[in-house]
């Protein structure tokens, strides 16, 4: 229902206007017969636009990269862990990148991804390139992300299929003694978490 | 269900497209599809279960030429369709009295509703259910089934029939083979299996790369220790 065919039956998307209308017509159906109100649409939706997102995730890294116990309670049980910083809606497993060892999270079936502490994915998360090729060619698709590893450095590949979510816990740059939690937590970027991305120190610490 | 959605591992689809400082929705009526799928799943009108499989019993071509909200979009039509909620015929008649400028629908408020949906941002998940004891444990060798359900399944095409090793306990949670059919929650235990990049791949795997993927005890049969036949 969702498209049109040319004569050649090739696929064409509904124009935006179209799939517009179709959604005001489902959201209007759905407040007459009392099952949705469009507050509560409102409401979720400025909360994702607002409240939650990637900065979320990065108060949950900076505080394991200064508080080793934190950081160990965050790997045996993310679930709790962040619950202790006022997060949750997500059953949480973290996964640890260090010396030798890359983590890297990818859904091949759809698009499982942490967005209740970190946002709703990226369109490139959700994308068939980055779902179908993943699992088979991380080291490729990391590279495209400009993020080339050795082959010493094993990379772990987690395909999230479940209603357990993974988070990746990067590694803290070198440089960055200094710098205060809120400081740290800047560094710390949504691909971080992922595992497209390394956190890189602070442009003035990078000598 | 062999569907094409069952991504992981396929050829042919090129460089992974991204945009710098990408916005939240790129319009308004994907962050509407999402509120009312929520909104939806919040009053029980579907789980999450039925919403994949839904997604999966597009066409194939229609999922491919649609964008993700597209897919949320007739997901959620299709569900409250087949569950008798609305019909196409009363979507149509809404569209046409929207687009002359009417809407018959008188407000309506739902605070308990709102409460609801935004306490599931911050509260725990209800997936993880009491079941029975693990029957694996960590390190334990498993072989994948190589059933091709015609329903919903977690167990992805490039995992099965293959050799794994448990490489994490997660414990119970609700089946999705089962949940997404109206057969009941089944919860039992998910682990992480790890699989040689060799395993899945062969010859053309990329050194290095094992995969790390969430199964249901279902999915997995015991394999006694083998000798010549690495799977770490």
């Amino acid at each position: 229902m969702s498209g049109a065919y040319d004569e050649h039956g090739h696929h064409h998307r509904e124009p935006e206007s179209v799939l517009s209308l179709r959604v005001r017509a489902l959201e209007s159906l759905l407040v007459e017969k009392k099952l949705v109100s469009s507050e509560a649409v409102d409401r979720i939706v400025s909360a994702y636009e607002q409240d939650i997102g990637p900065h979320n995730g990065a108060k949950v890294v900076a505080r394991a990269w200064v508080d080793p116990a934190y950081k160990q309670r965050l790997l045996t049980d993310g679930t709790a862990a962040i619950e202790e910083l006022g997060f949750g809606g997500v059953d949480l497993h973290v996964v640890e990148n260090k010396p030798g060892v890359h983590n890297l999270v990818v859904c091949t079936l759809c698009s499982c991804y942490p967005h209740a502490l970190i946002g709703l994915p990226p369109v490139w998360y959700k994308s068939f390139e980055y779902r179908s090729r993943a699992v088979r060619e991380p080291r490729e698709v990391l590279r495209e992300f400009g993020v080339d590893l050795p082959e010493s450095v094993e990379i772990r590949i987690w395909d999230s299929s479940a209603e357990l979510r993974y988070l990746v816990l990067p590694e803290r740059p070198a440089g960055t003694e200094g710098l205060s939690e809120a400081q740290l937590a800047e560094l710390v970027t949504r691909d971080a978490m992922i595992g497209v991305a390394l956190t890189r120190p602070p442009a003035s610490a990078a000598r | 269900m062999n569907g094409i959605h069952d991504m992981g591992g396929m050829h042919g689809f090129g460089r992974v497209d991204r945009e710098e400082n990408e916005p939240v929705f790129h319009a308004a009526w994907e962050s509407r599809v999402l509120g009312l799928s929520r909104a939806c799943s919040a009053q029980h009108l579907f789980n999450i279960d039925e919403s994949r499989h839904a997604i999966e019993r597009m066409a194939p071509v229609d999922y491919l030429g649609s964008s993700y909200y597209e897919r949320w979009l007739d997901r959620t039509v299709r569900l409250l369709v087949e569950k008798g909620v609305i019909t196409r015929e009363e979507l149509e008649r809404r569209m046409a009295q929207l687009a002359s400028g009417h809407d018959p629908a008188p407000p309506h408020r739902d605070p308990k509703l709102v409460d609801r949906m935004l306490r599931s941002t911050k509260e725990r998940t209800p997936y993880r259910q009491p079941g029975p004891p693990p029957r694996f444990a960590m390190g334990d060798r498993v072989l994948t089934r190589s059933d091709a359900p015609m329903g919903h399944t977690r167990l992805p095409r490039y995992a099965r029939g293959k050799h794994g090793v448990i490489d994490c306990v997660h414990g119970s949670f609700i089946f999705p083979d089962t949940n997404a059919h109206g057969q009941g929650e089944q919860p039992h235990t998910l682990y992480s299996v790890r699989f040689d990049a060799a395993e899945l791949w062969g010859a053309s795997a990329e050194p290095c790369a094992p995969v790390r993927l969430d199964l249901w005890e279902r999915y997995l049969d015991p394999l006694a220790a083998a000798p010549g036949r690495s799977t770490s």
